[in-house]
């Protein structure tokens, strides 16, 4: 056995590197968001003590929390549900991230592509559903797509940045899906309130659970879901075009000499962005709701900037973020039941959850203990 | 693709700039095609604006325009300024003539809207002051900041902290003490957010978004959970218009100008000091050399963290104010995201007023008219649906935003944290 002294090549450092999980890495993936999510429950209880909620019925509202959200089959599966639609957008918003886009305009796209796939949902009569749900689903990701593209286009064409064009298309869109659902042909004939006509059963998403009990709602979205996670890693990580959209990221520049078509990509990202942000869209009127109404989206648009802030627009990230926060819903919703404390303190949850998980720094003067004490690359 | 050949430069920086031109060159022509085919045809009878409104000390008769002559005239001055952007040399003054456009095509629909019919102009621009009032406030927030090179995407957030607690102080302590109330809300907001981009180096946007979802978050909360059951929490006192002696008496200026609360003379007054501080001061000078080059700054003994917390705080503080006008200036109740994305309009208008604060009041008119003109064009019974009309200040913003961004040029270190070696 002969002992080099001579020190290992660059490439088997560069890989030893890569391959070892260092401590501090573990503290920033794995322990910051745990303590993150515990400080904002703890200062949402603080919040309901504020606002009058007894101790006894903050007791019950962390209780009902926990038990509608993974205490039963039941819950499990509204924890699903809630969590398919925000995974979707936020893969979108994840991928453009990736980009260095930061498109805010999920919202929008999500309710476009939900009323696209309304309409073909109740347009095409007598198709199998082989044919019909497909199509529907396609329907809501083109017209995502195409929605996000303009926003793409314009920022290729003129450099509007796209924060402001998206949260304008988003107004834009939530208006027009106003107008679509007061009028012909979408609007339900002889309804006189916005409402769109109901999905036909050959496009609505099959209920995954419903021979256990009829009433579990979680639906096929769900597996699409965990496919489009896999196809946007595959998509981001092993292809040429995710390198191109990484890199164009993290150094336009660079990628430009690097001879990448820069307005092309910026297009394409907010384009496959959009439909994901679609499909959300589509999951929702086709797998839960079978219609469109107004604010039908649920917000899930906007929140689905935090689910991928949270998941650090890495798609497995973004996974565990979307069944965070579809937990939190689903468990808020029986927290208002049981504990009479208004769902609205979830959103306040979640803002502080992304505020310590883009703070790491914050964590650590919260918890210096839970922490090793140097920390590389930081302080 | 123009960026494709990046070996030389200037040229593609040349070309970007060409194709803008020729962008709002096509973009006037079809809004002149627009004109004549959409208001033009078969449009006769006059437009009867008027002025004066009941109670003025000085009658004043009312504007009368021939509908169809003076929109033709609009289509061709737009077919003029379109085909001028072709021209060589054209494109240092395109934004202007994009702006002048824009404004000729909404007095055609005005003027087309009221043929034959008679519309109160002065009540219009009246209601155009006060609805530009919190946008106006919005973007010189953003320009406080921006100016530090700290991007505020939080705006809204601090614009609906303040209209909260306006309400809520406002109606336990009156409407100075919610006004109070408001601007130190609104100023812990952007201590908050200084906080954590400058101290604990979140990124900004990131910030940005998280602040407006937990400020959206807490007022919705503590509206649902306590002011329904205690309504007397939300009933705060309204400030009433102030008449300035002699001058509210002119004919429509003085109605306009000069009969309106304090939040439209704070929102004046705040513009001009601002303007004053950034362009005409030390400390405002260091705030810009802070936000081109922090490096540089740092180096001639400028305490760039210390400048960016104060203006950002400034900021939060002049956007509590402003959030107070959606309460106290108006209906003196809170409801939920009453802001209703006024704060990112206000972002929009401090890039379409490129990064000025007179800029950011000059564009906030232009929203604060789109916005009146939408509600009062329903009195009008103009045969277009309430939501496409509703839609018009988004569409315009892109336009704008589209067709000024360009040329408007952000403080070089924008959105970019600073740490100190």
């Amino acid at each position: 056995m002969s002992t080099s002294d001579k020190p290992a090549s660059p490439i088997a450092t560069e890989v030893l590197r890569r391959v070892v999980v260092t401590r501090f890495d573990v503290e920033q993936i794995v322990l910051v968001p745990i303590l993150a999510v515990i400080i904002a429950l703890v200062l949402g209880g603080i919040i309901m003590l504020a606002t009058g909620v007894s101790l006894s019925s903050i007791g019950v509202a962390f209780g009902a929390l926990f038990t509608g959200s993974v205490g039963s089959i039941s819950a499990i599966s509204e924890t699903l549900t809630a969590a398919a639609p925000l995974t979707l957008a936020g893969l979108g918003l994840a991928l453009g991230f990736r980009a260095g886009l930061f498109n805010i305009g999920a919202e929008g796209q999500l309710i476009l592509g939900g009323m696209a796939a309304v309409a073909v949902g109740f347009a095409f009569t007598n198709l199998p559903m082989f044919i019909h749900l497909p199509l529907a689903l396609a329907a809501g990701m083109i017209v995502g797509a195409l929605w996000a593209a303009i926003a793409g286009w314009l920022k290729a064409a003129t450099g509007a940045h796209e924060v402001i064009t998206t949260i304008m298309l988003n107004f834009i869109a939530m208006r027009l899906a106003d107008y679509m659902l007061r009028n012909p042909p979408i609007q339900k004939p002889g309804r006189s309130d916005p409402i769109s006509q109901s999905v036909l059963p050959s496009a609505q998403l099959p209920k995954l659970l419903t021979w256990l009990d009829p009433t579990l709602r979680v639906h096929l979205g769900i597996i699409i879901t965990v496919i489009a996670v896999a196809f946007v890693y595959w998509l981001l990580f092993k292809t040429t075009t995710g390198f191109e959209f990484r890199s164009s990221g993290s150094n336009p520049e660079a990628s430009r000499y690097a001879g990448m078509r820069s307005s092309l990509i910026i297009v394409l990202v907010m384009a496959c962005s959009g439909a994901l942000a679609g499909l959300a869209g589509a999951n929702q009127v086709l797998g839960v709701l079978g219609r469109a109404s107004p604010g039908f989206s649920g917000g899930a648009g906007f929140d689905a900037i935090a689910v991928a802030l949270l998941g650090r627009s890495h798609p497995v990230g973004v996974l565990l973020a979307g069944l965070l926060f579809g937990a939190l819903e689903a468990g808020g919703r029986q927290m208002q039941v049981s504990a009479g404390v208004r769902i609205d303190l979830i959103s306040i949850i979640q803002a502080l959850i992304i505020i310590f998980v883009a703070a790491p720094m914050l964590v650590r003067a919260i918890f210096p203990f839970a922490f090793a004490k140097r920390v590389p690359g930081e302080g | 693709m123009t960026l494709r050949d990046t070996s030389n430069a200037p040229s593609s920086l040349d070309q970007a700039k060409r194709r803008q031109t020729l962008i709002t060159g096509w973009l006037l022509l079809a809004l002149a095609v627009f004109v004549a085919g959409i208001f033009g045809i078969g449009l006769s009878g006059e437009a009867d604006f008027r002025l004066a409104l009941p109670g003025d000390m000085f009658a004043v008769p009312d504007l009368v325009v021939p509908a169809a002559p003076y929109v033709f005239v609009v289509a061709a001055l737009l077919a003029f300024f379109g085909a001028r952007q072709f021209a060589r040399g054209a494109a240092r003054t395109s934004a202007i003539f994009l702006g002048i456009g824009l404004f000729l095509v909404v007095t055609a629909f005005l003027v087309w809207a009221t043929a034959g019919k008679s519309f109160s102009l002065t009540g219009m621009l009246e209601s155009t002051i006060v609805r530009a009032v919190p946008i106006a406030l919005g973007g010189l927030v953003g320009v406080l900041s921006e100016r530090v090179a700290v991007v505020n995407i939080g705006i809204e957030g601090m614009l609906l902290s303040g209209a909260f607690t306006g309400a809520v102080a406002g109606s336990l302590l009156g409407g100075w003490g919610g006004l109070v109330a408001a601007i130190i809300v609104g100023g812990l907001m952007g201590l908050m957010l200084s906080a954590l981009v400058i101290t604990y180096r979140v990124d900004q946007i990131i910030a940005g978004v998280a602040i407006n979802l937990f400020v959206l978050g807490l007022t919705s909360y503590v509206s649902s959970q306590v002011l329904t059951q205690y309504r007397w929490l939300n009933n705060a006192p309204v400030f009433r218009g102030i008449e300035i002696p002699f001058l509210s008496d002119l004919p429509v200026v003085g109605r306009v100008l000069f009969q309106q609360n304090i939040f439209v003379y704070g929102a004046a007054i705040m513009i001009a000091i601002a303007t004053y501080y950034l362009f005409h001061t030390r400390m405002g000078l260091r705030a810009r050399a802070v936000g081109e080059h922090p490096e540089a700054a740092d180096t001639l003994g400028i305490n760039v963290y210390r400048l960016r917390y104060i203006n950002v705080t400034i900021g939060g503080m002049v956007a509590g104010f402003g959030g107070a006008w959606f309460t106290l200036g108006s209906v003196g109740r809170f409801d939920d995201n009453m802001t209703g994305g006024r704060g990112f309009i206000g972002l929009a208008a401090m890039i379409f007023g490129r990064w000025h604060p007179v800029g950011a009041l000059l564009a906030a008119l232009v929203f604060g008219f789109a916005d009146s003109l939408q509600q009062k064009l329903a009195i009008l019974q103009v045969p277009i649906p309430s939501e496409f009309l509703a839609m018009a200040p988004y569409i315009a913003t892109i336009v704008l935003v589209a067709g000024i961004v360009g040329r408007a040029r952000a403080p070089a270190a924008d959105g970019k944290p600073y740490i100190k070696d």
